[in-house]
Parts: C-alpha cells; sequence; structure tokens
C-alpha cells in the first residue's frame, strides 16, 4: 500500500461517501452526453431527423451542459475523496455538503426538463432567467446560476474549514483553496447581461476560457497529484515541486492566453499579439505534465497498485497534450486561426481537449474510488475488461476527432480561404466529400466509443469483485 | 494606449522571472519555494496586467468608439471596404437610409438592438450558428449576416421582399418554408417586433470592427 494510505480497507469517510454520489452522478451524465452526441452526429447525416422536436441546438445545448457538470462534478468528488486522507480528518460541514448536493441534483434535473421540454422563450429576461441564457457552455438560466455559485461557495468552505480544523495546510491544499476561489469568483462574470455583444463575449470568456484553459487544468493539477501519491506512492514534495511549476505555467501562460479568444470579437488589435503569444505557450504546461508522468511512471517501473487507475493517468498527461496542446496550437496563432476559427476544427480541438485533460482526470479518480469501496480491496486493482473499456473510449474519441479535424480542413479551405465566407460558401463546404464523407465515421466512431462507455460501467460495477469469489470458491473447494 | 503588444509581452514575462528570482534568493530551481514563489508572482502579474487591459478594452469597445458602432448604425448603409494600410477589410458606415421605412433616434435604436439581442439569447441562436465566430458550428456565421449578397441574390425574389430587411425578417419567421442547402433552421416562432429586432442586432454587429474576421469576406466566387 501506497504511504498516501486509505483508512482501514472498506471503511470510508462521510466526505468519500459523498464523493462516491459525485461519481455516480457523474458517470451517469457522461452517458447523457454520449446519447446526446449521437443524436447530433446523426443529424449531420440526415438534417430532418427529430427536426422541430428535437433540433440539433436543444441536443447540442445538454451535449455542452452534460459534459461540464459531469467533468466538474467528477473533479469535485476527487476532491471530496482526498480531503480527508490529506487532511487526516473528516471533513468540516459535511451535513451542508450532503444538502447543497442533493440541491443540485434536483436543479440540474430541472434544467436539462427545461432544455428539452421547454427549449426556447419569448425575447425577454425572463427566459434568461427561467428557461436558458442562450450562451454556449454557459446555457444555465440565471437562477441556476445563483445555485452553482452557491455550491461551489460551500464547496471552497469545506476545504477551508477542513484545513483549518485540521491546523495542516499543505502546498496542495493552498493551491487548491487558491483556485477554488478563482474558479467561484470566474463564473460570476458569465452571471450579466449586456447588449453590447463584443462586451458580452469579453466577459463570457472570463468563464470559458478561464475556467477549462487555467483553473481547471490547476483542479487538475492537484487531483493528479493526490492520484500519484496514492496510486505511484510519489514523495509529496516532488509533487508539490511540480505542482508549483504547473501553477506557475499554466497562470503565467493561461490568464493573458486569453486573448487568443479576443481576435475577432471586436477588441482592440493588440489583443491578436498578446493572445497569440501567450496562448502559443499554453503547451509548456502540459509538456511538463508528460515529462511528470514518463518520470513517475519509470521511476516506480510503472509498478502501482491500481491499473487502470493508471493507465487513465497517463492518458491523461497524453491526452490533455495532445488535445488541448497540439490540437490548440495548431490553430490558435492569428494568422491560421481568421481561417481556422469557428470550423469544424474548433469541435476536434474541442473534443480532443476535454477528454484529454478531463475525462482521463476523472476516470482515474473513479476508478482510485472503485478499489476502496466494499470489500473490493485488491492489490493490485486489474480485470479483463478495463482495457477493452479503454482502447474504444480512446479509439473512438480519436476517430471523432479525425473526422472533426479532416472536415475542419474542408470547411477551412473551402468556406474561408477560397469562397469568402458567406452562406453560399458555407453551404458548399459542407456539401463537399471531404466534409460529408467524414459524417457516418463520426457516428460510428461515436458508437464505438458508447460500446467504450458501456464496457466501463460494467468494469466499475464488477472490477476488484472476482478475487472475492475466486477466494470464496477456493474456501469452498 | 501607449504600448504594444510586444512591450507588454517582454515586461510581463520579464517582471515574472526577475521578481522571481529576487524572492526565491539562496533557494535552488530545484526546490519547491522556487516554484511556489514564480506560481505567485507570474499569476499576480499577469492578472494585474488583465485588469489594466479590460479597462482599455472597456473604453475601446464602447459604442460609438473606435471599434463598435453606435446602435443608430442600423439607420444607415453598411459595407465593407479593403483598408490598405491594416490590409484588412473594415466596416464602412454609409448614407441614412433608415430602417423598415424609418429613421430610429438613438433611444429607439438603442430599444431594438436591445430587444434583438435579448431575441438571440431567448431562441439559443449560438447553439447552431456562430456569433463573432464563437457558438456551434452547425449553421453560418451571423457576424457579418447583414452584409451576406444571399439575400438579394436568393431569398429576395424568393419571399417576394422588396427590401433587404424585409426578405431577412419573412425568412427569419419562416425559415422550414425557404430551405437553404440541406440543413433548415427551425421556426423559432418570432413574433413580428422580435423579428425586427432581431435583424436591426445582426445589422449593428455587422457594423463592428473584427479585426478583419471573417476573412475575405463576399470577396471570392
Amino acid at each position: 500500500m501506497s504511504t498516501f494510505a486509505h483508512r482501514q480497507p472498506g471503511e470510508l469517510y462521510e466526505s468519500q461517501k459523498l464523493a462516491i454520489w459525485y461519481f455516480v452522478v457523474a458517470i451517469a451524465l457522461f452517458g447523457a452526453q454520449i446519447i446526446f452526441g449521437l443524436l447530433l452526429a446523426y443529424q449531420y447525416i440526415d438534417p430532418n431527423f427529430l427536426y422541430q422536436k428535437l433540433s440539433f441546438m436543444t441536443n447540442r445545448t445538454v451535449h455542452l451542459n452534460a459534459m461540464i457538470v459531469w467533468l466538474l462534478v467528477g473533479m469535485m468528488g476527487g476532491v471530496y475523496w482526498f480531503l480527508p486522507i490529506e487532511t487526516g480528518r473528516e471533513v468540516v460541514g459535511i451535513r451542508l455538503a450532503k444538502f447543497i448536493w442533493w440541491v443540485i441534483v434536483a436543479g440540474v434535473t430541472v434544467v436539462v426538463l427545461v432544455y428539452l421540454l421547454v427549449q426556447i422563450g419569448p425575447g425577454t429576461a425572463f427566459t434568461l432567467w427561467f428557461i436558458n441564457e442562450g450562451r454556449e457552455y454557459i446555457e444555465a438560466p440565471r437562477w441556476a446560476d445563483f445555485a452553482i455559485v452557491a455550491w461551489v461557495a460551500v464547496f471552497l468552505f469545506n476545504v477551508v474549514a477542513t484545513t483549518l480544523a485540521a491546523r495542516r495546510i499543505t502546498g496542495l491544499l493552498g493551491v487548491l483553496i487558491f483556485d477554488l476561489v478563482a474558479l467561484g469568483a470566474l463564473y460570476t462574470a458569465g452571471m450579466h447581461y449586456t447588449v453590447n455583444v463584443t462586451m458580452d463575449q469579453y466577459l463570457w470568456w472570463w468563464v470559458v476560457h478561464l475556467w477549462v484553459e487555467a483553473t481547471w487544468e490547476v483542479l487538475v493539477g492537484v487531483v493528479m497529484g493526490w492520484s500519484l501519491m496514492y496510486l505511484l506512492g510519489t514523495p509529496r514534495k516532488l509533487i508539490e515541486t511540480w505542482l508549483f511549476l504547473e501553477v506557475a505555467l499554466v497562470f503565467g501562460t493561461g490568464i493573458l492566453g486569453l486573448g487568443h479568444h479576443y481576435f475577432w470579437i471586436g477588441t482592440p488589435e493588440y489583443w491578436i499579439g498578446l493572445g497569440g503569444f501567450f496562448s502559443a505557450l499554453e503547451p509548456l504546461p502540459l509538456v511538463a505534465m508528460v515529462v511528470h508522468a514518463v518520470y513517475d511512471a519509470g521511476a516506480h517501473r510503472l509498478h502501482t497498485i491500481n491499473k487502470p487507475a493508471m493507465m487513465w493517468a497517463v492518458t491523461q498527461a497524453f491526452g490533455n497534450f495532445i488535445g488541448a496542446g497540439v490540437w490548440g496550437f495548431m490553430q490558435t496563432l492569428p494568422q491560421i486561426n481568421m481561417y481556422s476559427h469557428g470550423t469544424q476544427l474548433a469541435a476536434a480541438h474541442g473534443h480532443f481537449a476535454f477528454f484529454g485533460a478531463y475525462v482521463g482526470t476523472v476516470l482515474t479518480l473513479v476508478y482510485i474510488a472503485v478499489q476502496n469501496i466494499g470489500k473490493r480491496v485488491q492489490i493490485p486493482l486489474n480485470s479483463k475488461l478495463w482495457p477493452w473499456a479503454w482502447g474504444l473510449l480512446v479509439f473512438g474519441i480519436i476517430g471523432i476527432v479525425a473526422s472533426f479535424t479532416i472536415s475542419g480542413f474542408a470547411q477551412t479551405m473551402i468556406e474561408r480561404a477560397e469562397l469568402g465566407s458567406t452562406w453560399n460558401a458555407f453551404i458548399k463546404s459542407y456539401t463537399h466529400p471531404w466534409y460529408t464523407n467524414t459524417h457516418w465515421w463520426r457516428f460510428w466512431m461515436g458508437m464505438l466509443f458508447l460500446l467504450g462507455y458501456v464496457l466501463l460501467v460494467w468494469d466499475l460495477l464488477t472490477i476488484g469483485r472476482r478475487r472475492t469469489a475466486n477466494a470464496a470458491e477456493g474456501a469452498h473447494d | 494606449m501607449d504600448y504594444s503588444w510586444i512591450q507588454i509581452a517582454v515586461a510581463a514575462v520579464f517582471l515574472s522571472v526577475v521578481i522571481t528570482l529576487v524572492l526565491s534568493r539562496g533557494y535552488g530551481w530545484l526546490s519547491p519555494t522556487f516554484w511556489r514563489n514564480a506560481a505567485v508572482v507570474s499569476s499576480l502579474i499577469m492578472l494585474f496586467i488583465l485588469m489594466w487591459l479590460t479597462f482599455d478594452t472597456t473604453e475601446k469597445v464602447r459604442p460609438g468608439a473606435s471599434q463598435v458602432p453606435t446602435w443608430t448604425v442600423i439607420n444607415h448603409e453598411i459595407g465593407l471596404t479593403w483598408n490598405e494600410e491594416k490590409r484588412r477589410q473594415v466596416p464602412v458606415i454609409g448614407e441614412q437610409t433608415g430602417f423598415f421605412g424609418k429613421v430610429y433616434s438613438p433611444e429607439e435604436a438603442f430599444a431594438l438592438v436591445n430587444k434583438g439581442k435579448m431575441t438571440l439569447q431567448s431562441r439559443n441562436c449560438m447553439e447552431c450558428h456562430q456569433i463573432l465566430g464563437n457558438g456551434a458550428y452547425y449553421a453560418p456565421d451571423l457576424t457579418r449576416a447583414w452584409l451576406d449578397p444571399w439575400w438579394e441574390e436568393r431569398v429576395m425574389p424568393m419571399v417576394g421582399a422588396k427590401t433587404h430587411e424585409e426578405a431577412m425578417k419573412v425568412w427569419l419567421m419562416n425559415p422550414e418554408k425557404y430551405p437553404q442547402g440541406q440543413r433548415r433552421m427551425p421556426n423559432l416562432h418570432f413574433t413580428d417586433e422580435e423579428a425586427t429586432a432581431l435583424v436591426a442586432f445582426l445589422k449593428w454587429m455587422s457594423a463592428i470592427d473584427t479585426n478583419g474576421f471573417p476573412p475575405r469576406f463576399g470577396v471570392a466566387q
């Protein structure tokens, strides 16, 4: 067992029991994200499919929101899982944490039902408060925004109060608190209505970019740091040094890297230079993470106590670098972005980056938790099924990303470079064979991804139980 | 602003490195203390610069300032012209022609564009289209929608409209009747007032200086 040990096998803190609920809901929403993604993929093939009933816009809203919520919930679950181990005590305010959790689950259910059943409203503030805010990624109506802020506030209180009660601040906890303050504060930047669409998007990116390209990346750094201490027994000093380096590079490049979203929204020209320069450096921390992962895994000769979690951790390091770093860099320089921005290439980057950076992280955390539930403590945790789930999910996402990339190249060339970016140019691009051929490809790769998800769920429910059964049979014999 | 982006970038990196080195005297570059200092210093410096630039940007994107047009631009002809100095297209505001046969006062124009923005959000337009290049990728970018030659070439004769704005309005209220390409826009049940306002918003947005995006708009065949 690693030095970063849990309590006795099967004996969980209340906070860890709550973490399991976080993971259950996260995995369920992951499934919803995939189903709605498949509906979208099919609507690319047949635009008349569910037209005016469950139109593309509605499916995409659910696809995106399910993703954001499940990934955030998964990472928060990771914090609830490791916090009592880090501080050596039960989390302070756990009853409040449980209460707000079920409020959030109920809230998410209501929001999704309104998305699906009501879909749109009149052009008044009522719609923005109660149906849909109409701003991609943060579509949640305003009342839900307040619930989300309250939720993050309770979460922050749990972390700070537990740290204070434990009278022990570690580097990891310091970074976590610093990051959560920023994460919560940034969300409020997206809770305003303004008629000036340039200012609207200026602040909208404070949530979208400064979440996924800054505060979320640091949150990943914290929970992956704990995961490596658990999985490999990596020394704390090494983890914390790397984490500080990550924060220096992520915030050092990512805060002004925000400028790469300010090239074309009506903001001044200096953002083209600043955004291009700093966003081009954003892959640096991701390279550092790969170096760290390879170093750590090599130093321990891949001896781990949990095989699937280790595999997802390594996948996270490489996936984050390739999906966020390489696919992002490919289109971040303004000279290229002017042509590729807002095409299928952006979707290619989005899919690859979210999968690599965040899906990898949450699945690492979920497998760590699974190892410690009930009597399943098996060392090392292993099964015959998880490599299949892993392989199908990774192969599926690569296929989906490849199809988006190729249609993105076609769209960039035909719509933007050749035909002058008009409505007609757009139609000419999406009816070109290079574009249409990827539709079916995308759909079937999505089906493989779904199969990977089904195997993943099956594996999570069964992994570690077989040995117990074998042992019981052995005893019987 | 008095500083170029290169000066800002160099200053940001230089200050982060120097202050980190000064604060970390006596610590090796492999120590956690060195990197903790680097993390705090770089975060604060970048945050400070972001705040400073936000004040500057906020001034420049006020309607009527250098980047974003006033609301009454909806009363005028709008076009794009090649700026040889900047080597890109910039919006040009032409003579006053009115909008739906009326000249809007500044207050009326603001109210109309505001209604258009509310309508845009309430119908979740970004979930298929892009607004200033951001959104989903299923339907055309709306940044320069008002200036699209498709309205005059194809939609006006198709819906039997006499003016550009009327063609947009009729089409927006009945997209399922007049399909363009394979992907059809659903009927989002705009009221007459909402459709007028949405067209006003799109016209106003077409006059924002977007640093040349989308590229070569309407130039090629």
